[in-house]
């Protein structure tokens, strides 16, 4: 089974959802994330399935190791230092992402869900006309989308760029996105909401800077 | 002339089943004895589970092709609703408490559990909450918001029907039982053991049964919480959860998570209690580090209440607060890890043997090992975010609870059968059964991993097809298909092993615990003798010790009086202390829960005029519960065989039944401190506070209403202090005062919160008003018992146990009833931006 999947694996990847086919940053390091938990896991896998195995068939080679050694080596020495490590580097790569405002200015775009679709406002420029089903972006700049709704719970995400984030009747959130070049990409809505739920996509579409202001109907002079 | 030991066998065991016989006939559904109640949850249990198969298989139908026009999406939801739903609250939980209460007095060599009606009515209060919802799911009108019900989704606005009601109303209805029957395991291990079976000789399922019983406790009461405050909001426009008028759906999932997260570990618990009593048996070898399991599975259960937010990654909660929750989530896996080890090292220093149960144990390790690796993987929080609400998780999840809990309870299943029903099969189904379940899941949940990281979210009924999902979504609903035929053989292998399987000696899987110290099937009352425990619980001799138990040769060796008898015990040290006097069977739990049940189908017709006589009738009912232990006089030490006498446990300080009043205590409190919490919640986080109409509670009232309840509970505390002294005219004051409290309580509830429907600040207070006045109310009624008890003559110094329960509820009135008469004015300062101080 596993040569199956890993030649699967290697061929499918790809896919205008895919969070295995990053195109930002958040995404990407999420996705070195997951091949090296898998790796982990892999390797911790086969060890208590060859322990298993060793103990049923030859008892006598794991009697050599004392019923503390087991438990404690196995249950405490071996699991806390890789959880550790695990955690730190996890706690630092969450706050890489996180949508604070630095040297940046993002780009605030509001994603409203309505049931059963997104309306996409684009806060800094308030003489731009509100999009439906499809959510403008330059491409190359940071990208905080606040998620809001007045029904029920929705869940915004764009797979190939970064995490998700849930759209809740009563408060705001926030995700900072960021293309590394322009295309676009696929977004689905993610939390249950209804009937209409499996069809509430959306599509997020990069654009140079010239290009968004064009898509988004507002002038370029003056601005970055 | 004496008897030799086989006619005392003989005789013994005559008298036993003389003093045990069931009532014949439609008398069966009275039926209290815990092996009957056990059979009954766990078969019934199965049935649910093969119910959730068929939906499962409906989902994967569905989903097996990219545009499926099989089912609609209103139909979807109802399916994959109660697919969750019937796993999670019909299957699974009452498998365990079934499995437990056929097991445990049989491990803890005793005749019952300590409330045999308990068990009985918790089983037909199951039985009843999943028929309200199949009936939905036949007529169309199932719950369809998730298995956890989302508000504002699940709210009135959005889910106008009775889908959901039937939800929060069904699923409490079944959680009574759950409650029911954790104080029953609890007390029944903290109590009703062997003599000389301390604490630490226990068999180690008990110590998995306590933990899980304690964890129950104090998982439940938050469901129960939010489905009622769900329901008053849906029912009675109360607003907890609806933004625009102070509440916040988040309170639900707080609330529900609090449950949930400790619920799958309630669920994997029991199954690892299994493991650990197989391994040893199939390794010839006393299970390794019994101490360092005990430790481990204790502070599981503390750490399971500590990573509930792990489910809620998506919210907005700050980072730091999230990476505590994170760090906890990845820390339950070292105490996870410690068993498992434990295990292996069992194993590496017995003699292993291959058996059926061991290849579902090697199934285990296999599948749960996976599905540990991808939680810790869900337990970091930048891959929550991508993963989190795909199929990633669908995977996971069914990896642990497939893995933590279907394949151990198959290997428990295998194991105990020929126990059960004292055969041993004769034909080769099991094996392939196990293949087929093996292969097909990992056929249908391997993959799943890979098309949730492809994006495919979850509860969709139709994908596009050109989002390459297909091929993988057909891999897994054939995959799903192979494990239904594993399924299916398994049930055929256990009916062929009921009718063509062969009999047996004593203990063919050469046990060392006191289960197989019993003829098998086993009779209804277990032993015939009851054993003196002098070494681990899981390092005896069943076979010697089964001939000396049916000879007659241990405690309470005879039938007196023909009633039926067990031990109770000290907590900790095991010494002989209380003869628990067993209870007939009786009517009594099925007219209870039918009672309780018309209260549930009232709520949900929407006949809110029967409510109050479905109250009295359930108190009513419950009360009449106590006739059959009135005594007139004290009977004083019995003797109970081996020299050794006890007391009667009504006569008992310690009787089970004073602890079953503690414990439920204890989850009333974890409710209150919910709603409490609650709402300190909402004026935090949910938008809309402060609130501009404001509740008017009278100071006056609120001093008047707490002087009451303080007065009523002192009267009710002395009262039992002096129960030899007839206090009738104490407890008579004390309902007196109870009375006035509940209507200070009322008239503050109703019109000192005009504004109830209109903001969450005045609906808090309004519940928490309420909810003094209902134990007010339940505090006159115990009062009155209590001084109607004495009157017949039933009360002594000695047989105090009326009153000194009664004195357990006057003191939790009385201090919830102040805190709460503060709380709501505290909050009302609060809510009010600080004007109101």
């Amino acid at each position: 089974m596993f040569p199956l999947l890993i030649a699967m694996a290697l061929a499918g990847c790809g896919g205008d959802l895919s969070t295995l086919d990053p195109a930002g940053p958040a995404a990407r390091d999420v996705a070195r994330l997951w091949w090296a938990m898998l790796a982990g896991s892999t390797v911790l896998f086969a060890l208590v399935m060859a322990l298993f195995t060793l103990v049923m068939l030859k008892p006598e080679a794991g009697c050599r190791w004392t019923p503390r050694s087991w438990i404690v080596g196995g249950g405490i020495v071996m699991p806390v230092p890789i959880l550790a490590v695990l955690l730190i580097f996890a706690f630092a790569q969450g706050e890489r992402h996180l949508p604070w405002r630095g040297e940046h200015n993002p780009v605030r775009i509001e994603a409203r869900a309505h049931m059963w679709f997104w309306e996409f406002h684009y806060l800094d420029y308030p003489e731009a006309e509100p999009t439906i089903g499809v959510m403008h972006m330059p491409a190359w700049y940071e990208v905080d989308v606040i998620a809001t709704s007045n029904n029920v719970i929705h869940g915004f995400w764009v797979p190939r760029l970064g995490g998700k984030v849930d759209a809740i009747p009563g408060h705001e959130t926030v995700v900072r996105l960021f293309a590394d070049d322009p295309g676009t990409f696929g977004g689905i809505c993610v939390e249950y909401c209804g009937r209409g739920h499996a069809s509430m996509t959306f599509r997020a579409e990069a654009h140079t800077p010239a290009d968004f202001y064009a898509a988004i109907g507002v002038s370029g002079e003056g601005r970055k | 002339m004496k008897e030799n030991p086989p006619s005392i066998a003989l005789r013994l065991h005559r008298e036993l089943t003389e003093a045990w016989s069931p009532k014949p006939g439609l008398g069966r559904l009275a039926a209290v004895n815990h092996s009957v109640i056990g059979l009954r949850f766990m078969v019934t249990a199965g049935v649910f589970f093969a119910i959730g198969g068929v939906l499962a298989m409906l989902i994967r139908a569905q989903l097996a092709t990219a545009a499926s026009p099989f089912m609609d999406e209103g139909l979807y939801a109802q399916v994959f609703t109660m697919h969750g739903t019937i796993m999670m609250f019909l299957f699974a939980i009452p498998l365990i408490e079934g499995f437990a209460i056929y097991l445990l007095p049989k491990l803890l060599g005793a005749r019952d559990l300590a409330f045999p009606r308990l068990g009985a009515y918790g089983y037909w209060c199951y039985l009843f909450g999943g028929l309200m919802l199949l009936a939905a799911l036949a007529a169309g009108v199932a719950p369809e918001s998730g298995w956890f019900m989302y508000t504002p989704l699940s709210s009135g606005t959005h889910s106008p029907g009775i889908n959901a009601d039937v939800w929060l109303l069904g699923v409490t209805f079944v959680e009574i039982s759950a409650v029911c029957a954790a104080v029953e395991l609890i007390v029944s291990i903290l109590k009703i053991r062997s003599p000389g079976m301390s604490l630490g000789r226990m068999p180690i399922f008990a110590w998995y049964m306590l933990v899980v019983g304690a964890m129950m406790l104090f998982a439940f009461p938050p469901l129960i919480l939010g489905s009622i405050l769900l329901e008053l909001e849906r029912a009675f426009d109360l607003p907890f959860f609806d933004p625009e008028r102070g509440g916040d759906p988040l309170l639900w999932q707080h609330l529900f998570w609090l449950f949930g997260h400790p619920e799958v570990y309630i669920i994997f618990l029991p199954a690892a209690g299994v493991l650990s009593t197989l391994i040893p048996v199939f390794a010839s070898q006393p299970l390794m580090g019994y101490r360092a399991v005990v430790v481990a599975i204790v502070s599981m259960a503390f750490l399971s209440f500590g990573l509930w937010v792990h489910h809620m990654y998506m919210v907005g909660i700050s980072h730091l607060a999230m990476a505590f929750f994170s760090a906890a989530s990845a820390l339950v896996a070292v105490p996870t890890a410690i068993q498992i080890f434990a295990w292996l090292a069992t194993l590496a220093h017995g003699r292993p043997r291959f058996t059926v149960p061991m290849l579902y144990v090697f199934g285990f390790f296999f599948v749960f090992v996976i599905g540990g690796l991808t939680g810790v993987m869900l337990a970091m929080m930048p891959f929550d975010k991508q993963a989190h609400d795909t199929h990633f998780v669908v995977a996971h999840f069914h990896y642990v609870l497939i893995g933590g809990f279907v394949f151990p309870m198959l290997a428990g299943l295998y194991y105990w059968l020929p126990h059960i029903s004292g055969r041993f099969p004769v034909h080769h189904l099991s094996k392939p059964a196990f293949w087929l379940i093996f292969i097909g899941f990992n056929a249908t949940f391997l993959v799943m991993h890979f098309t949730g990281l492809l994006g495919m979210p979850r509860r969709v009924h139709a994908y596009a097809a050109d989002s390459g999902w297909e091929i993988y979504n057909l891999i897994s609903s054939v995959g799903g298909f192979v494990m239904t035929i594993g399924f299916a053989l398994v049930l055929i292998d256990i009916i062929s092993q009921f009718r063509y399987g062969r009999g047996f000696r004593r203990n063919p899987w050469k046990a060392t615990t006191l289960d197989w110290a019993m003829p098998t099937p086993p009779s209804l009352y277990n032993f015939a003798s009851l054993p003196h425990i002098d070494c681990r619980a899981d390092m005896m001799e069943p076979d010697r010790i089964g001939n000396e138990l049916a000879a007659g040769r241990g405690y309470l060796g005879f039938v007196r009086e023909g009633r039926m008898e067990t031990l109770a015990v000290s907590m900790a040290s095991g010494r002989l202390e209380q003869v628990v006097q067993l209870p007939n069977d009786t009517w009594l739990p099925l007219w209870t829960a039918l009672a309780t049940a018309s209260f549930f189908i009232a709520m949900l017709a929407k006949l809110y005029w029967v409510l109050p006589f479905s109250v009295a009738a359930v108190v009513i009912l419950f009360l009449l519960w106590t006739e059959k232990s009135a005594r007139t006089s004290d009977a004083g030490p019995l003797p109970v065989g081996l020299g050794a006498s006890a007391v009667p446990h009504t006569e008992a300080p310690n009787a089970p039944s004073w602890w079953a009043m503690l414990l439920t205590l204890a989850a009333d409190g974890t409710l209150y401190a919910s709603l409490l919490f609650g709402g300190l919640f909402l004026w935090t986080s949910a938008p809309g506070w402060p609130s501009a109409a404001l509740p008017e509670i009278s100071l006056a009232l609120s001093v008047f209403a707490a002087a009451a309840l303080v007065a009523a509970g002192a009267l009710g505390v002395v009262a039992a202090r002096h129960a030899g002294a007839a206090p009738r005219g104490m407890l008579m004051a004390s309902a007196t005062a109870y009375g006035l409290a509940m209507f200070f309580l009322m008239w503050m509830a109703f019109s000192g919160t005009p504004d109830r429907m209109g903001h969450a600040l005045s609906a808090v207070c309004f519940v928490v008003l309420c909810y003094v006045a209902v134990h007010a109310a339940l505090g006159a009624v115990f009062a009155l018992y209590g001084a109607w008890r004495v009157h017949r003559g039933y009360v002594s110094a000695q047989r105090a146990l009326d009153l000194r329960i009664g004195r357990l509820w006057h003191l939790y009135t009385a201090i919830s009833g102040v805190l709460g008469l503060a709380f709501v004015r505290v909050l009302i300062a609060l809510g009010s931006g600080g004007d109101a101080l």
